[in-house]
């Protein structure tokens, strides 16, 4: 994973709650096998409509999205942050997120900004007047800027730290491979192994 | 005396492999079920660094999203594909497949249960939020990503920040006609899309208890919908009895040692909770989603809500929007609206107490010639059982398609899917904005209700069939 020190770019409102992961990449989609190729897919739905922030003229090159409460509820599917990603964001902004989405954003470096409801608002009024504006989100400094616009974000330490370092989180984990291995040889005995493996591993 | 603990606090404390300073907890994972979609790209990490799976023997595939649910050839190259790199990456890190064509294939929430993998107090992730779903044994069971799947797959463990445990308990006895998914869209209303975000709930009180190991995985299936980590029901002889004699339980003396250990698996008297909700079964009734989120939902007696009659602006705004995008109008009496579509099946209502209840209301009733109507078994031996009891004759003679088990019209990937703007009353999860195709219109109900609404045509109990109403 690379490392993610700041976001800088155009923003994109999308002011809805519970944006849900079937929106963000629908269902046909995920019968790709690699991680890469989803922009297409980003929004496909809601995209059809001319109306939709997406296909306003000015939004070209976006690197943040603004959006409701809950966002990437509902399917656990990682292949929506891949495909915010893939269209070229880099961070989201909003007033909470959904956990398996947001344990899905720290894992492939996008970053997840939580800001308050009424920052939120402000954020959006801010950039109704000048929508062409730089967002700044700083993962450093935790916080999101405009022009006459700033406000604190909230984000995990750990999930910040990776950010920062890129970190690969499987490299930092098997550092405790000590502590696996002595926990494996506790479990008691009765729990299951599937069929073709018994004993295999241990 | 040592402080009350919760169910949670207990299954999360003996699974704690190390709690290093800054980072979140390592948390031991028992069980991993694996999928053919969420998977491919986790493998091909894996062996772009050079790694191995950590424990095949803790690991179990199956196919289930893409598969085909009538008989012939896979005729979905893509789909294909994702079923071949499963077999691949099973066979090169001695992982044990259910494929297509196995008696044990399935949907992975079906299958574990089923098999008796899934057990009280383990630590059970996939890489499908429905993992919630076994929970209804007292077990930790959650969704995960898939860069979570590479990582559990190479460490057998997951980082994971401890959530917050919320209780909800529903007291008194369910009323006649109310169900275990009636009950569970009864909660999400409750609590809304992300009530249970960042926690883990445990369902308590009497109507839980008194509920089958089915119902129980429907409630727990359905906590994802709340927003929650998961879902979780303290084992009693309910859980221990559907156990007992599956293939993967303890078996002899080791039965009897586990059963020790699963009845300490109860949150203490006084054990506070972060959260506590009450819910009184007795003012529940059957429910039907009229919106595009699980928590929009009215009952059977009611008129599709105003959205002006909501509180919050957001929540008018996203009423009026799910009404546009549903084809209704307001006020309009639920029993007035037609369906093009009947579905049943999926990890919430796909198994053989679900089939056994819809076919009871169908046995000698053939449905509006109006509708199509599907049914999916959970899994290849739901299937094999129910065609056991001649479920499928019932099925088939009121005019039900009989399908080979998979996700199917759950999620719409495998070609089972509405055409734009076609209504289905399903027993799925989700009724989110073309969940089971394009412009797709879904109504979350149950498998009576869905049974019911075949025959009617309309929203129904079965109450109101023959006259009955």
């Amino acid at each position: 994973m690379r490392a993610v020190q700041l976001v800088r770019g155009r923003a994109i409102v999308l002011d809805r709650h519970d944006i849900d992961t079937d929106q963000i990449i629908p269902a046909s989609w995920l019968k790709r096998v690699e991680r890469t190729g989803f922009g297409s897919g980003l929004f496909e739905a809601w995209r059809a409509d001319p109306d939709f922030a997406l296909n306003q003229p000015g939004a070209i090159d976006p690197k943040i999205l603004i959006a409701g409460a809950n966002f990437g509820c509902g399917s656990s599917r990682e292949h929506a942050v891949w495909a915010l990603q893939d269209f070229g964001f880099e961070a989201v902004v909003a007033p909470s997120f959904a956990d398996i989405f947001r344990g899905n954003s720290v894992g492939a470096g996008l970053v997840t900004a939580q800001v308050d409801e009424d920052d939120r608002a402000n954020l959006i009024a801010a950039l109704a007047g000048d929508p062409d504006a730089d967002v700044v989100v700083d993962v450093a400094g935790r916080t999101v800027s405009a022009p006459s616009f700033t406000a604190p974000f909230e984000i995990e330490d750990y999930a910040r730290w990776r950010l920062l370092e890129g970190l690969d989180d499987i490299g930092v984990t098997q550092r405790h491979d000590e502590a696996i291995a002595g926990f494996e040889r506790t479990r008691p005995s009765w729990l299951p192994i599937s069929g073709t493996w018994a004993g295999a591993g241990v | 005396m040592a402080t009350p603990a919760r169910l949670f606090d207990k299954v999360w404390q003996r699974h704690l492999v190390a709690s290093p300073d800054g980072e979140p907890p390592l948390l031991y994972i028992d069980l991993h079920l694996v999928h053919e979609v969420t998977s491919p790209q986790a493998f091909e990490g894996l062996e772009l660094a050079g790694r191995q799976v950590r424990r095949p023997d803790l690991t179990v595939a199956t196919m289930d999203h893409d598969v085909p649910t009538v008989p012939g050839p896979i005729t979905d190259p893509l789909a294909a594909e994702q079923m071949a790199r499963l077999r691949k990456n099973c066979e090169r890190h001695g992982i044990t497949l259910y494929p297509l064509g196995s008696a044990d294939q399935g949907v992975v929430h079906v299958i574990g249960p089923q098999l008796g993998l899934t057990q009280p107090g383990m630590t059970v992730v996939c890489g499908d939020s429905h993992t919630s779903t076994h929970g209804a044994f007292g077990a930790l069971a959650f969704g995960i990503g898939t860069t979570e799947v590479e990582h559990v797959l190479a460490t057998q463990t997951l980082r994971q920040g401890k959530p917050q445990a919320m209780a909800v308990t529903v007291d008194g006895e369910l009323p006649a006609g109310v169900t275990a998914k009636d009950l569970v869209l009864g909660i999400i209303a409750e609590l809304g899309t992300g009530g249970g975000a960042g926690s883990v709930i445990e369902y308590r009180g009497e109507a839980v208890r008194g509920l089958d190991m089915e119902g129980r995985m429907t409630v727990c299936n359905m906590s994802i919908e709340a927003g929650a980590r998961a879902g979780m029901i303290a084992p009693d002889d309910t859980t221990f009895a559907f156990l007992e004699g599956r293939q993967h339980a303890p078996k002899g003396a080791e039965w009897e040692r586990a059963l020790d250990d699963w009845r300490s698996l109860v949150t203490d008297e006084n054990a506070p909770f972060d959260r506590e909700v009450q819910i009184d079964a007795s003012s529940l009734r059957p429910v039907v989603t009229w919106g595009t989120n699980p928590a929009q939902s009215v009952t059977i007696d009611s008129v599709v809500p105003d959205p002006a009659s909501f509180s919050s602006p957001g929540q008018q705004q996203a009423a009026q929007r799910a009404l546009e995008y549903m084809g209704l109008a307001a006020g309009t009496a639920v029993r007035d609206i037609a369906v093009d579509t009947v579905f049943i099946g999926s990890c919430t209502n796909g198994r053989l107490a679900d089939l056994r209840a819809a076919a009871g209301v169908l046995r000698g009733r053939t449905i509006n010639p109006a509708v199509r109507a599907i049914v999916v078994p959970g899994s290849a031996r739901v299937k094999a059982e129910a065609e056991a009891e001649g479920l499928d004759e019932v099925f088939r003679a009121a005019g039900f398609e009989w399908r080979s088990a998979g996700c199917s019209m759950c999620l719409g990937m495998n070609g089972d899917i509405l055409a734009p703007r076609e209504r289905s009353a399903s027993t799925s999860n989700r009724n989110f904005e073309g969940r089971q195709g394009p412009g797709g219109r879904t109504h979350l109900v149950s498998p009576t209700m869905a049974a019911a609404t075949a025959v009617a045509g309309r929203f129904a109990m079965p109450s109101d069939l023959d006259g009955g109403r």
